[in-house]
């Protein structure tokens, strides 16, 4: 295409473009001077620039994509956490797919005893992935519930328990306390768990995003990140400021409803994506 | 986590004297700030951009009260427009239509939005508020065990459901919705949908057909009240295909700015109706413009 002169007017579109990502304008700002270093009043084309952009975003990508740790110990405990609606149960259901593809011997805890038909959404992830659900009735105590099935996967020598919770807003702190109750009622039975906290962000989210990864990273020491629906329209720019604030690993994206629609991050893909430069 | 408007303002006007009139180049500065607040407070980029050439027109020439610093002037005509925006000239803002009874209400929106527990909360609004007779369908066949969520909130809150068939289209079950409707003496009848990307078209044309074999009085488009900017293309490709009539924003109970809130109002025109202020089954409220207004601009 037409090459054009870096200047101040091009810098505010690349910022703009940031910013519709959800990138927020802070982040934005950085990454398009960073982006714009030294190459101030250079002529480049705009595919050219947004390869320089995208090169950019995947450098600071790069150190937080890494796969969900698997460790030796047994069962290894993973607890899914996030806001109400953001896609705990259905990754829960992916992910328990592809850990028993991957010949390890999962099971799941319905621990969302909360919303209605919560438990039997998760039972049908369960059959579909193959993996026992143990659940208990509704209105019950989560904590318990995880108390059990700690035991239950003890017992059965089961390689992964997987933890589903009930979505919450992490303002609320009457929810937030429950889910600290959780997590101690489980260190009873082994205090080495969790081994990883999940926390599952869905795209479409704005600047909050930043706000659920603070709370929920200090009432429930996040380990990793998922983020959902990326198959739609939302770009989760959010990621890159979380990447440069917090550091968190960023262990896989949902692309879809479908139980394979689970794919690793990769940060050069989500670059490329960001910058509108696939195909 | 973010600087409200007022500081940002502060400092930008520290400099003038509260003499005279707002200039234009005052103005500028200042409106370079509200930008800003408002792109944090997650009001996606065109619309700020609308938003504050607007602003910029107004504001200019107006004369510097006496009582007031320029900052806080420039900040009262911001919120003034905001809340003049976001009430838009819709008269009827309020209550849903539901006249010529069965009047069908279709819900429509992203995964995870909200829907099914919108559906059921304004179900049992209709109900106690206004001594409706209710039914609700679930017309979601693919989420696991979406049709058995929507009827485990009925009974929660005494409002019959559709009986679940298997195997049936979304719009076949519509059918057979609006005929229980019709003999059955109900005043609504609701159409809870599967959420959906707006940029699916074989989904997208299934709600289609939907709202052709119904007809609904309303088409709300349920929006997760802690959307970024994604709400633009939300709010046009959900208007642009399916034609709706009102929004409602949820999980306001939250912490987020809810700038969603803006963009849904000046992308599609169509009011937003009311707010989701938690899980539970009263948990929501009438849209108010003006406390939505200080929020997005964190005062
Ligand atoms: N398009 C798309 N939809 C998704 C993805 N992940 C989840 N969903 C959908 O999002 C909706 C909510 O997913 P759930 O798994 O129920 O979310 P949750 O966090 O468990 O919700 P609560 O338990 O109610 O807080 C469902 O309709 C899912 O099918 C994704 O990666 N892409
Ligand atoms: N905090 C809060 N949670 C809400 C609100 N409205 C809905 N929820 C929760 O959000 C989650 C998703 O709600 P659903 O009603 O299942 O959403 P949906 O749009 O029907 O989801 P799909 O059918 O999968 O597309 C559930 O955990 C609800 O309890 C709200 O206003 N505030
Ligand atoms: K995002
Ligand atoms: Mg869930
Ligand atoms: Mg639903």
């Amino acid at each position: 295409g037409p090459r054009r002169v870096l200047d101040d007017e091009m810098l505010e579109q690349l910022e703009e473009l940031l910013i519709s990502t959800d990138m927020g304008v802070e982040t934005s700002l950085r990454v398009t001077a960073a982006m714009a270093e030294g190459r101030f009043g250079q002529k480049l084309s705009s595919v050219e620039i947004k390869q320089l952009m995208a090169a950019e975003i995947a450098r600071i990508m790069e150190p937080v994509a890494t796969p969900m740790p698997l460790y030796q110990k047994t069962p290894q405990v993973i607890l899914v956490v996030g806001v109400n609606g953001s896609g705990k149960t259905t990754t829960i259901g992916k992910l328990a797919s592809q850990f028993r593809a991957a010949g390890k011997s999962v099971v799941i805890a319905a621990g969302d005893t909360f919303r209605a038909a919560a438990v039997e959404q998760l039972q049908v992830w369960g059959d579909r992935a193959g993996v026992p659900v143990l659940t208990a009735p509704e209105g019950s105590d989560p904590a318990s519930l995880a108390f059990d099935a700690m035991t239950k996967a003890q017992e059965s020598g089961a390689d992964l328990l997987m933890i589903d919770t009930a979505g919450r807003l992490q303002n609320r702190a009457d929810l937030m306390e429950e889910l600290t109750k959780i997590v101690r009622v489980i260190q009873k039975k082994d205090p080495s768990a969790p081994h990883n906290t999940l926390l599952v962000l869905d795209a479409t989210t704005g600047q909050n995003a930043l706000n659920q990864v603070d709370a929920f990273q200090k009432l429930a020491d996040v380990s990793g990140l998922v983020m959902t629906k990326l198959d739609g329209t939302a770009r989760g720019g959010v990621l890159v400021s979380l990447a440069d604030k917090y550091g968190l690993p960023i262990h896989a994206i949902g692309v879809g409803e479908q139980i394979d629609d689970l794919a690793p991050f990769d940060p050069k893909d989500f670059a490329t994506a960001l910058m509108g430069l696939e195909d | 986590m973010f600087e409200n408007l007022s500081e940002r303002l502060s400092g930008v006007f520290d400099k003038l004297t509260s003499q005279g009139s707002l200039s234009e180049d005052d103005v500028k500065t200042a409106l370079r700030e509200v930008r800003v607040a408002l792109l944090e407070a997650d009001v996606s980029l065109p619309v700020a951009r609308d938003f504050v050439k607007a602003v910029q027109e107004r504001a200019t020439g107006q004369a510097v009260t006496k009582s007031v610093t320029p900052g806080q002037q420039v900040v009262k005509i911001v919120h003034d427009e905001l809340v003049n925006v976001l009430k838009g000239d819709t008269e009827d803002t309020e209550l849903l239509k539901v006249d010529n009874p069965p009047a069908p209400i279709l819900m429509v929106g992203l995964q995870g939005g909200g829907k099914t527990t919108t559906t059921a909360k304004l179900a049992k609004r209709l109900k106690e508020k206004q001594g409706k007779r209710v039914l609700m369908a679930s017309l979601d066949v693919y989420r696991p065990a979406a049709m058995h969520q929507l009827e485990v909130l009925g009974q929660q809150i005494g409002v019959d459901t559709l009986p679940i068939v298997a195997g049936q289209k979304p719009a076949d079950i519509a059918k057979r919705a609006k005929q229980q409707a019709s003999m059955g003496g109900y005043d609504v009848y609701m159409l809870d949908t599967a959420g959906r990307l707006s940029i699916d078209d074989e989904l997208m044309a299934e709600v289609e057909a939907v709202r052709d074999v119904t007809n609904p009085r309303e088409t709300l488009l349920v929006v997760d009240g802690l959307t970024g900017q994604d709400a633009v293309n939300t709010a046009e490709n959900f208007n642009d295909r399916i034609g709706i009539s009102g929004v409602i924003l949820t999980r306001m109970d939250g912490d987020g700015r809810g700038g969603a809130a803006l963009s849904m109002r000046a992308v599609t025109g169509k009011p937003i109706k009311y707010v989701g202020l938690g899980e539970k089954m009263d948990a929501i409220e009438e849209f108010t413009p003006d406390r939505i207004a200080g929020r997005i601009l964190g005062m």
